[in-house]
């Protein structure tokens, strides 16, 4: 039982990793508009296009 | 006019089947198909949006599921001012790559595919860069190269496809809510992160209280718990501290203060038996109440967001620059230099910087803006047009009357602004109670520590604790905005688009419903009310007017799609008269009676009185044919079908309804008998300024009335913008001007009124479940405090109590009969 002893510290750095990332995601702007993106996602892609524009 | 002007349709043998225009799938009226023709189109808006998707490539548009199904109304605009400096100043900021980025509202945007074409098309334009469209508020980002492409281009390329844009001015605040925003969502996500941890931590210690654990473990788990809840409390809780001290210091009851004393009481208690190895620990409930209560402070701040954003989009809709005519030249200056007495060279397709009349020049303008109605006017030397509308077809010279502020447009905008701000804030229950609650959990906490401080030292603190904590107001703070939320979705998806939460409360208690009569109560359109004569003149009339532009004209065809068209020759159509021509080998006359009567036809008597005997109300059309007049027709706006029912409905459930319409007094209260309004409840000659000042009265004398004073303006014109602004809610509906339907709270997305009985049905139930929801939050509160006060509960088991009693109000708020839950059937 004493292996609780690394395994949470372990698994509460991978909890900061997570907050990190949410919280760089969300000051980068990504959760501003969540409505638009689930509605392009419908939409195919180019069959034929070359290199995308730049988002 | 020309007869050449007119299209005449190719003579068809059978009838016209029923055809589907190749853009927007609404059916093509029989006089615009064109036989052998591989598509056929509604308007040449459509015909133009068909005409750039094909021209690149885009074809596939036509594959998405949800297209939009309404015609293409291109505004015709050049958008030259968007290409001015003092445009670029205001509107366009320099992106991080060297280009320039500016944000427009498009209007039209109402459909998924509205994404795909605003992102792909403005593409194909050599220097476009980026092209992003935020659906939910109509806002899109254009990235382009200014050395290589001016913005009007991309603008007129937007307004042909449907979707005519508007510089957008909220850009600053905008920065600041988006930050506002990002703060919260950050608070919500670490708060989140933190509880289920210390949960599980807490699951832990639970097991060990029933199996037995050693102490050294328990030890390491108390601490980490005691280690992941001071963050929570430092970082997403702090709001709760700021807040209870502003409170403090302002001496006013806010709901953070009993919540900053629980998680600072709860914290020092735990943190010292924590150190001392013994007592309990309830870090998880401290730290889960964080997270709920940020997640309902966040689901109310949502909810209530006004629409300020409304007096922004309104501020666009006047050019930035003008061009004035002086001693024969002709140089730009910005609107607001203009000057009464000025003389103005207003081109086709360019919107007139100011009020003004008409001095030289003929054309047609649309005053869409002001009126709501997109038939031009015909305009002429001595004409008024004001600030706003647009010059559809011929240049015009015009001098200035009213410049600025004191034109008719701006004073009816400030009027919305002052409106819009000077409404009250509905205060909703729950925040009534909050105070009141507040004060009676402070004096309970502490009478309960005071009592029991006497008899049992060591119970005192933790029965005060638990009492404070098990009657968080969470509950509370939940369950308002947690079922107008979910009613809001539901209604969004059932085509009724509520802007904030208030709205739905006015609207479940009755009150005064001001209804707008064209194209609110009635369908907007000309349509054929009533027609006496045998029925082989239909085809002849058809006939003529089936190549008409004229909005008349659009009556008959719709009235009857199927009749035959047969071949016509030699036709004209007189201005302000009719059209004449010979159809099938007979001279046939149609058009007003006074013309009629001028091209020499004769009446009989039988004929005359049953022509009298039409509805004065309509517009007459006499049809003579071979110089005898033979029958006669009556069109005009009809009343919606449902709407008799729909009024009768809400007049049942207690409202009192009135009908204001700028439309002539005759009119109105004809539409007003139909309906069963009572003759003082039909106004007629209404102006926007008088409409304002209508909603204002009747908000005046019903302030007396807390219950059933408040007013409800239902409209679809600018000339209904400033009264919905000042109505306690404002009501927007399907196919109105884009302005009005930026400053209403509710926009009704479904045409006829049966939307707006289901809208106030859905409200009441809405306000039956947030009743429910905050009833059980009180029982909850008096039952959990007096268990804590009995000594019956522990902190721990507060702590279970607690999210639990918010699980249940959520379940509530969801499984709740507001609004129907599937879709509207399609029409």
């Amino acid at each position: 039982m004493s292996v609780i002893y690394l395994v949470l510290p372990l698994a509460l750095l991978i909890v900061g990793a997570a907050v990190y990332a949410f919280v760089w995601s969300a000051r980068s702007g990504q959760m501003d508009d969540l409505d638009t993106p689930a509605v392009r996602m419908l939409h195919d892609d180019d069959p034929t296009a070359g290199p995308r524009p730049p988002r | 006019m020309a007869t050449d002007t007119l299209r005449f349709a190719a003579p068809a043998s059978a009838a016209a089947v029923d055809v589907a225009c190749a853009h927007c799938g609404l059916p093509v009226p029989a006089g615009l198909v064109e036989d052998g023709a591989e598509r056929q189109f509604c308007c040449s808006g459509c015909h133009t949006a068909y005409g750039i998707l094909h021209a690149h490539g885009l074809d596939r548009y036509y594959d998405l599921p949800e297209r939009r199904d309404a015609p293409v109304q291109a505004s015709g605009r050049r958008y030259e001012e968007f290409d001015h400096p003092a445009f670029a100043e205001l509107y366009v900021r320099t992106a991080p790559d060297g280009l320039a980025r500016t944000e427009l509202y498009l209007e039209g945007v109402h459909c998924a595919s509205c994404v795909w074409l605003v992102e792909r098309v403005p593409l194909l334009l050599p220097g476009v860069a980026r092209a992003e469209l935020d659906v939910r508020r109509s806002l899109a980002v254009v990235d382009w190269d200014r050395a290589a492409l001016p913005l009007s281009r991309v603008a007129q390329l937007l307004d042909q496809l449907g979707y005519p844009p508007h510089p957008y001015r909220g850009v600053t605040r905008d920065a600041m809510r988006r930050r506002e925003d990002r703060a919260m969502l950050v608070r919500i996500g670490v708060a989140g992160a933190i509880a289920i941890n210390v949960m599980l931590a807490a699951l832990a210690l639970y097991s060990g209280e029933l199996g037995g654990m050693e102490g050294e473990f328990a030890r390491f788990f108390r601490w980490t718990s005691l280690g992941l809840t001071a963050p929570a409390l430092l970082w997403p809780g702090r709001v709760f501290f700021t807040g209870a001290w502003a409170a403090l210091r302002t001496r006013a009851l806010h709901m953070d203060l009993p919540i900053a004393i629980a998680l600072a009481a709860g914290f020092a208690r735990g943190a010292i038996n924590t150190v001392r190895d013994s007592g309990p620990v309830y870090f998880d409930g401290l730290a889960v109440l964080v997270f709920a209560l940020l997640v309902g402070r966040f689901l109310q701040q949502r909810g209530q967001r006004a629409a300020a954003d409304s007096a922004e989009l309104l501020h666009a809709l006047t050019p930035m620059t003008a061009r004035v005519v002086e001693g024969g030249a002709a140089r730009e200056l910005p609107a607001q230099a203009l000057l009464p007495g000025m003389v103005l060279d207003v081109r086709a397709g360019e919107s007139f910087a100011a009020d003004g009349t008409v001095l030289e020049g003929a054309s047609s303008v649309n005053a869409a803006l002001l009126t709501g109605e997109s038939r031009p006017a015909r305009v002429a030397a001595g004409a008024r047009v004001y600030a706003g509308t647009l010059n559809v077809e011929a240049p015009l010279r015009v001098r200035v009357d009213e410049a600025g502020e004191t034109s008719r447009l701006s004073r009816i905008l400030r009027q919305v602004e002052e409106s819009a701000q000077r409404r009250a804030p509905i205060v909703l229950t729950a925040n009534r109670l909050a105070g009141i609650f507040v004060a009676m959990v402070l004096v309970a906490a502490a009478l309960t520590w005071w009592l029991k401080a006497h008899v049992a030292p060591d119970r005192a603190v933790d029965d005060a604790i638990a009492l404070l904590i098990v009657t968080c107001p969470c509950a509370l703070a939940l369950a308002t905005p947690l079922a107008i939320t979910v009613a809001v979705g539901r209604a969004a998806r059932r085509g009724l688009l509520v802007k904030g939460g208030d709205a739905l409360e006015a609207l479940a208690r009755p009150g005064t419903l001001v209804l707008d009569k064209t194209g609110t109560v009635t369908e907007g359109r000309t349509a054929l009310v009533d027609w006496v004569g045998p029925d082989w003149v239909r085809p002849l009339v058809l006939s003529l007017e089936a190549g008409s532009s004229h909005p008349l004209a659009d009556g008959f065809r719709r009235a009857w799609p199927d009749l035959p068209v047969l071949p016509v020759v030699d036709a004209h159509h007189v201005a302000g008269g009719g059209l004449e021509g010979i159809v099938d080998g007979r001279h046939v006359r149609v058009g007003s009676p006074r013309f009629v009567r001028e091209g020499g036809a004769t009446v009989e008597d039988a004929v005359a009185a049953a022509l009298a005997s039409m509805d004065p109300a309509l517009t007459p059309v006499h049809v003579a044919v071979d110089g005898r007049v033979v029958a006669g027709a009556a069109l005009g706006d009809k009343v919606r079908d449902d709407a008799r029912a729909a009024l009768d409905a809400l007049r049942a459930r207690g409202w009192r309804t009135v009908m204001l319409s700028g439309d002539a007094p005759e009119v109105v209260a004809s539409v007003g008998r139909a309906l069963a309004f009572a003759p003082a409840d039909a106004i007629g000659a209404a102006t926007p300024e008088g409409k304002l000042a209508f909603v204002e009265a009747r908000l005046r004398e019903g302030r007396a009335d807390r219950r059933r004073g408040h007013v409800v303006m239902v409209g679809d014109g600018v000339n209904d913008a400033a009264a919905i602004a000042a109505a306690t809610v404002g009501i927007g509906v399907h196919g109105g001007a884009e302005a009005c339907l930026a400053t209403a709270d509710v926009y009704l997305a479904r045409p006829g009124l049966g939307a707006l009985v289901e809208l106030e049905t859905g409200a009441r139930r809405t306000l039956r479940v947030i009743r429910r929801n905050i009833a059980f939050s009180i029982a909850y509160n008096l039952v959990g405090a007096g268990l804590a006060m009995a000594g019956l509960l522990t902190p721990l088991v507060a702590a279970i109590l607690m999210p639990a009693s918010s699980l249940t109000v959520v379940l509530g708020s969801w499984l709740g009969h507001t609004f129907a839950r599937e879709r509207p059937a399609a029409p």
